[in-house]
């Protein structure tokens, strides 16, 4: 089981790195798809902290809400906002594909070095959580300052969520049902409001360019 | 005595002569993809023989450099293959560090093929070269990480230690790194023999060539030499992929030997599949390719250090 476990962790450290790599749009959106579905396993692959009938019935609802939000709900409102938008599907990065892999690796890399000298709430439940999650914030943070459109910001973002995810997974022997329910679906909520910020700036200057709107004057 | 001479011997012999077959499996299967019925098995050794026959024509600004290329180019790649095991087998001629020997002679190898290019004088094949050798730049670092993160999963510093029986343990043990280091090894092997995402062997397109432009001055056996240094170049990645991927721990010599070429034609129609299913990357995404590899092999160093 915790080979297995081991293979999941490092799969999302791996999408992470195809997610700096890919230069379309939809691609990435997909891959960010394809991570939360991945992490949606881990809640049931980990063993529970403490077992008991209202313990199993808490992973079960925490792994189903994380596929159906994660997996489905916030790609498929991206893909639609793409649609709509007419947005065009290159990534156009401001940091190049090659620099962004580099700095992503060097991330990882550190995150895996240091992050056993972390003191940490709870026991650990897999050599590889805490680093996984700290790659996986990483590199949402750097998507979201490396990345030119507001569609790809918000990729960064939900990467950023999902390490924070895994993170919560370590915690959840202390973290009730219903914290975690509000944490999606003020996700879904932000979502949602970055839609139709997106709409606005699309609407204002026929481009998702986020620099046009540093050259704002009144 | 007698046995494990020849255990040690007859995967170099393998080696040496079953080369131009993998090369020939490798366009059957591309052409089966394509519909159509292909050239022979065997034809690679057809066209050695007929290239072999033929006068070599040498242009007058050439030196003694353009002769040496090809014949320092095949040297360099027989001695590497020294120094692999295939199979499991033990190598011929196995020492502790033997791994940076060997990519070394393979870099040596490229070098005397840019160089017999360059002395030709033709700004054309100098243009190869200067790609050629380009993604060799970003393809070694690759290499030798796959290569680090190997002695430090196995502890030893030689590829006949590094590829010998332990390897299925080690595949349960640390799996998901073996698969990272084995991806990147794939990709740089596709890089460094010229194969489809990199560059195309059947092309004959000037802006697209790489590795094809450096030898269109070579004729006659010149060129036979080189081809079959090039399959032998295959092959060595060849086996060395196949025997990470397929730790078979067998220990007597015969089994092991038929497993391996078992395994050769997989990745014979591995190849042939990834050649026939996917597109040339345009030459700038080349690098972002084997930096992508190198950050693979990278991570599966770091998930063996902790």
């Amino acid at each position: 089981m915790t080979y297995w476990t081991g293979l999941v962790f490092v799969l999302v450290v791996v999408l992470d790195l195809l997610v700096l790599a890919s230069s379309r749009l939809r691609g990435a959106i997909r891959t960010v798809a394809f991570q939360g579905a991945v992490l949606a396993l881990l809640p049931l692959l980990l063993p529970a902290p403490a077992a008991g009938e209202h313990r199993v019935v808490h992973m079960v609802a925490l792994a189903v809400g994380a596929l159906v939000v994660k997996g489905f709900l916030i790609p498929g409102m991206m893909l639609w906002a793409m649609r709509e938008a007419a947005i065009r599907r290159e990534v156009e990065p401001i940091v190049g594909f090659v620099p962004s892999l580099v700095l992503g690796a060097l991330g990882v890399a550190a995150a895996f070095t240091f992050s056993g000298a972390l003191p940490l709430p709870a026991p650990e439940l897999h050599p590889l959580l805490v680093p996984t999650s700290l790659s996986t914030v990483w590199t949402g943070l750097l998507l979201v300052v490396s990345r030119r459109k507001a569609v790809a910001q918000v990729l960064g973002f939900l990467l950023v969520e999902n390490g924070v995810f895994v993170f919560g997974v370590l915690l959840s022997g202390f973290m009730p049902l219903m914290v975690e329910a509000g944490v999606l679906l003020d996700l879904l909520a932000a979502t949602f409001v970055m839609g139709i910020v997106i709409f606005h700036i699309n609407r204002e200057f026929a481009s998702l360019d986020t620099g046009r709107l540093t050259s704002l004057r009144d | 005595m007698v046995t494990r001479l020849a255990a040690a011997v007859l995967p170099f012999l393998a080696f040496l002569g079953l080369s131009p077959l993998l090369l020939g499996a490798v366009t059957r299967v591309k052409s089966l993809f394509a519909g159509r019925t292909g050239a022979p098995l065997l034809q690679p050794y057809h066209d050695l023989r007929r290239l072999l026959g033929k006068q070599p024509v040498y242009s007058r600004t050439t030196t003694w450099v353009f002769r040496a290329g090809p014949l320092v180019g095949l040297g360099a790649v027989v001695a590497a293959g020294l120094l692999m095991s295939f199979g499991g087998a033990p190598a011929l001629l196995p020492f502790p560090g033997d791994f940076i020997l060997f990519a070394s002679l393979l870099g040596l190898s490229r070098f005397a093929t840019a160089l017999a290019a360059l002395d030709t004088g033709s700004s054309f094949e100098g243009m190869g070269a200067a790609r050629e050798v380009t993604f060799a730049a970003f393809a070694e670092p690759a290499l030798f990480l796959c290569l680090v993160a190997l002695v430090r999963a196995t502890g030893s510093l030689s590829l006949s230690g590094m590829l010998r029986e332990g390897l299925p343990e080690l595949w349960r043990a640390q799996g998901p790194a073996l698969l990272l280091a084995a991806t990147a090894l794939v990709v740089v092997a596709l890089a460094e023999n010229a194969r489809i995402p990199v560059d195309d062997p059947t092309t004959h397109l000037e802006l697209t060539m790489i590795h094809e432009v450096m030898v269109l001055d070579h004729s006659g056996p010149d060129l036979a030499v080189i081809h079959y240094a090039a399959s032998l170049k295959l092959f060595l990645f060849g086996a060395l992929v196949v025997r990470l991927a397929l730790g078979f721990p067998f220990s007597s010599p015969w089994p092991s030997l038929g497993v391996f070429l078992g395994g050769m034609a997989l990745f014979a129609t591995a190849l042939g599949a990834i050649e026939s299913t996917m597109a040339r990357l345009r030459l700038d995404r080349v690098p972002q390719l084997l930096v992508a590899a190198s950050v693979l092999a990278l991570f599966a160093l770091v998930l063996l250090l902790r």
